[in-house]
């Protein structure tokens, strides 16, 4: 079997978890004896090449991934993948109005001489287009569907079903479908709902939902994201099938230095956001030191409303005890969860959240909110209402004074998230892709 | 015959390095060396050298008609030290000559006085024993950090035996009443004190190279007449500015080296006038009023207050957290911790985290080392972290060995 896939970020050039998923997925898809092309923006290369240019994945994701691609099972795996890339300065994550303002503020810093174009950090590269294509996200959108539908006619009989991830390749996916007549699946990663409260971009909203009236069959990640497919997009609940995510184990795990702080470290880590409830986090800190002074709390991450979460610290007047290190990369997320004796997900709205399985990787017991998806999966994890401070106060507390409850939401769920194999998830999605082909 | 009083105030703080979350418990050196060395040979060569040369040469050509004041802070003393010695010693010649007088102030341009009387008692003293083991000097007047004064603050001061103190000639404490005059402290009548004539003083420190400025160019001859004029009427005009506006604020293709240079030349040689150090004027002029601050007061910004240090909730905290490891740092009493929590005090570090100014975070202020505000407090709160557990970690030793 094979599938046409339309993406936009795969390691290693990734800005968040929805490269990883699609690189754990892909994979799991690889073990299950199915064919990938995946099909994926990319911000650099030459503009007047815009069109798509069909990369053998040897060629290019070797190189990067070398030390990992010397088993057979490797080799094999990249057998079943063909890249390619589009050129284009698509951005996950952000919805259109950042996207502008992103898109303004890199423009000048580039005039300014402060950065140049092609910066190696992959969110530079992908605006490092900006200005020459305009500016306007919808625009891209436009134009991966354009490229959407060329590269479904150049592949034409190369494979069997489409599977488009996140709205902005939904209507790459739709005109896929037109072109070949090939079956199509999208993949709800996140809703408009869970990026922007209720305050939805209808613009976003219609493009998700003509993307899930288009599709043969929807996946969600959880079951709260198909309760939202289903009440908030009108989508016919037999179309709407949920796939949890999995976790991948990186092979040989890096060892950090010790640490410098005995005391117990609390982490949150995402982005400082509405939806990601950092505000919750702030004020359970508050109450825990009041009985344990010498905790230590670690906000990591930026967004917009960092500047309100550091004036509501000093106010609490407990900003000896808890630090923000900005935004962390690559290494640093590990070393982050490595130092940390708890891990904290107070999400107000989170589709799947994969973090907290990153730190229960690393042996850090969980406290995640029960409007998680990933809630939906784990056991050994602690679960509050992401509002209820008093019960995250109460699970923080817990988890740093009774060692006996600590270690066993880290053995346990070290056994628990090692058993979340993408294998099993790529075997789901299978299915939805035979229940489609006819 | 009127007084002309000129001050000069020294100072450059110790500023932290981008210290970062994953270094408490770790890394025990906050400072940014490379920086404040860089900062202060800079400065040095723009502004000190240059500057301190200039008054060398004027003083000895004028044999005593010409007196100027310095207050230098014991951290910038220090910097001197270790990254400018020849700075220290051009300081160090200009007290040779008898015409140059330093005052106290605090050792580390704290804030102690707004908050723990005894830290400020000690830092003072501190300083005063400083200044005359470099400058041969005991002070017997007094300068605080951004010229911080309240008459509490000035009874301290009295009790420290200090004559006079030099003061903001604010409007909101003066009223109708003249800068131009010495006025007694209210809770402690023998304390004078000299006012900052802000007028004239910023006429030189800020103004002098704005084109936009209505006076721009201004000639030494011009504001020699201001002062001399009747449009000036007083007893003493105080003209008490920040040295680094010599060559910092202004470069010196402004012409500021020039103007200053006949402006002296000026002042010095003129029947009407006398050039006097703050003790002096202080002393041979006599108090016309007392003059009440139940608030504490400044000479910065528009307010004159102290809202550019404690004027936000991360000021506040930050503040109140530092002050509240007094007993410990005391209790330990080691000479490598008492200089961290000096330098940790520093007015400066306060100072960058203001939003006072402009939209949120945007500090406008020279060889501001941070982005914004938040990032100056979440360093500034990383350090305090690391040095408190190190601090509780020292007093533990010490502890056990004293059981042993």
């Amino acid at each position: 079997m094979k599938v046409l896939m339309f993406g936009w970020e795969f390691p290693p050039h990734i800005a968040g978890g929805l490269g990883t998923a699609c690189y754990g997925l892909t994979r799991g898809l690889a073990k299950n004896d199915v064919e990938v092309i995946f099909t994926v923006p990319k911000a650099y290369g030459d503009e007047d090449q815009r069109f798509t240019h069909i990369v053998n994945a040897s060629d290019v994701e070797l190189s990067v991934c070398g030390e990992l691609s010397t088993s057979i099972e490797e080799r094999e795996f990249w057998d079943k993948m063909t890249f390619i890339h589009i050129d284009s300065n698509m951005v996950p994550y952000i919805s259109p109005e950042e996207f502008e303002v992103e898109q303004n503020e890199y423009k000048s810093r580039v005039e300014r001489n402060e950065i140049e174009y092609g910066d190696s950090d992959v969110w530079k590269e992908r605006y490092s287009f900006s200005g020459k294509y305009g500016a306007n996200l919808m625009e891209e959108v436009a134009r991966y569907a354009i490229i959407g539908a060329q590269v479904a006619k150049e592949n034409e009989g190369k494979f069997d079903v489409i599977h488009a991830h996140d709205w902005l390749t939904y209507y790459a996916g739709i005109a896929a479908k037109r072109v070949s007549g090939k079956p199509l699946v999208v993949h709800m990663h996140a809703t408009e709902y869970d990026r922007s409260g209720e305050n939805v971009n209808q613009v976003v909203y219609d493009i998700e939902r003509s993307g899930m009236a288009a599709a043969d069959k929807v996946i969600a990640v959880s079951n709260l994201t198909r309760k939202i497919v289903i009440e908030k997009y009108n989508i016919h609940p037999d179309k709407v099938v949920t796939v949890h995510n999995a976790v991948r184990f990186a092979d040989g795990g890096k060892v950090f230095e010790s640490r410098g702080i005995t005391d117990k470290i609390v982490t949150f880590l995402g982005r400082i956001t509405y939806q990601k409830g950092p505000d919750y986090f702030v004020e359970a800190a508050a109450k825990v030191l009041q009985k344990v002074p010498n905790v230590h709390f670690v906000m990591a991450g930026s967004g917009d409303l960092f500047t309100h979460v550091v004036k509501r610290v000093a106010k609490l007047g407990i900003a000896d005890r808890f630090h923000f290190t900005g935004f962390l990369k690559g290494d640093e997320v590990h070393r982050m969860f490595d130092m940390s004796d708890v891990y904290v997900m107070p999400s107000v709205s989170e589709p799947f959240g994969i973090s907290p399985l990153e730190a229960m990787k690393s042996n850090v017991p969980v406290i995640i909110s029960k409007q998680s998806g990933v809630a939906e999966v784990l056991e050994y994890a602690l679960k509050v209402d992401y509002w209820d401070v008093d019960a995250m106060a109460d699970a923080i507390y817990g988890l740093i004074e009774y060692p006996a409850l600590s270690k066993m939401f880290s053995d346990k769920g070290l056994k628990e998230v090692t058993n979340l194999k993408w294998d099993k998830a790529a075997k789901e999605v299978k299915d939805v892709y035979e229940s489609v082909i006819k | 015959m009127k007084t002309v009083c000129f001050y000069f105030q020294v100072h450059q703080p110790l500023r932290l390095k981008k210290y970062r979350f994953f270094s408490i418990g770790k890394d025990h050196n906050y400072l940014d060396e490379p920086l404040n060395r860089s900062i202060v040979n800079g400065i040095a060569t723009r502004c000190y050298l240059p500057m301190n040369n200039l008054f060398l040469e004027l003083i000895n050509a004028h044999k005593g008609a010409l007196k100027i004041s310095f207050s230098i802070s014991g951290i910038a003393i220090e910097q001197f030290k270790m990254y400018a010695p020849q700075v220290l010693d051009s300081f160090k010649a200009l007290a040779k000559t008898g015409c140059v007088e330093f005052l106290a102030e605090t050792y580390s341009h704290s804030l102690s006085s707004l908050i723990n009387t005894e830290e400020f008692t000690s830092d003072v003293k501190r300083h005063c024993d400083l200044i005359e083991q470099e400058f041969g000097q005991k002070p017997i007047s007094f300068r605080n950090t951004e010229l911080i004064y309240s008459d509490s603050i000035g009874e301290e001061i009295a009790k420290m035996g200090f004559k006079s103190v030099i003061a903001e000639g604010a409007k909101h404490i003066l009223g109708w009443k003249s800068p131009n005059y010495v006025y007694a402290s209210a809770k402690s009548q023998k304390l004078r004190l000299l006012l900052r004539n802000y007028k004239l003083s910023d006429d030189i420190s800020f103004r002098f190279s704005n084109r936009e400025w209505s006076e721009w160019p201004l000639t030494a001859d011009v504001y020699a007449n201001w002062i001399t004029s009747e449009t000036t009427p007083g007893e003493v005009i105080n003209l008490f500015m920040n040295y680094e506006a010599f060559g910092e604020h202004h470069s010196v293709d402004t012409g500021i080296f020039e103007f200053m240079k006949a402006l002296m030349n000026n002042l010095a040689v003129c029947d009407s006038i006398k050039l006097l150090t703050v003790s002096e004027a202080a002393a041979q002029n006599k108090p016309v009023a007392v003059l009440h601050s139940p608030h504490a007061m400044s000479w910065t910004d528009e307010e004159r207050d102290i809202t550019a240090w404690l004027g936000n909730e991360l000021q506040s905290e930050a503040f109140s957290k530092l002050y509240k490891l007094n007993d410990s740092v005391k209790s330990l009493n080691d000479e490598t911790f008492n200089y961290k929590w000096r330098l940790m005090q520093s007015s400066d570090h306060f100072f960058y985290m203001a939003t006072k100014w402009l939209s949120d975070g945007n500090v406008h202020s020279y060889f501001n080392p941070y982005d914004s505000a938040y990032e100056a407090f979440i360093i500034y709160m990383n350090v305090l972290s690391d040095f408190e557990l190190e601090l509780n970690k020292a007093i533990e030793n010490k502890n056990n060995k004293t059981i042993e």
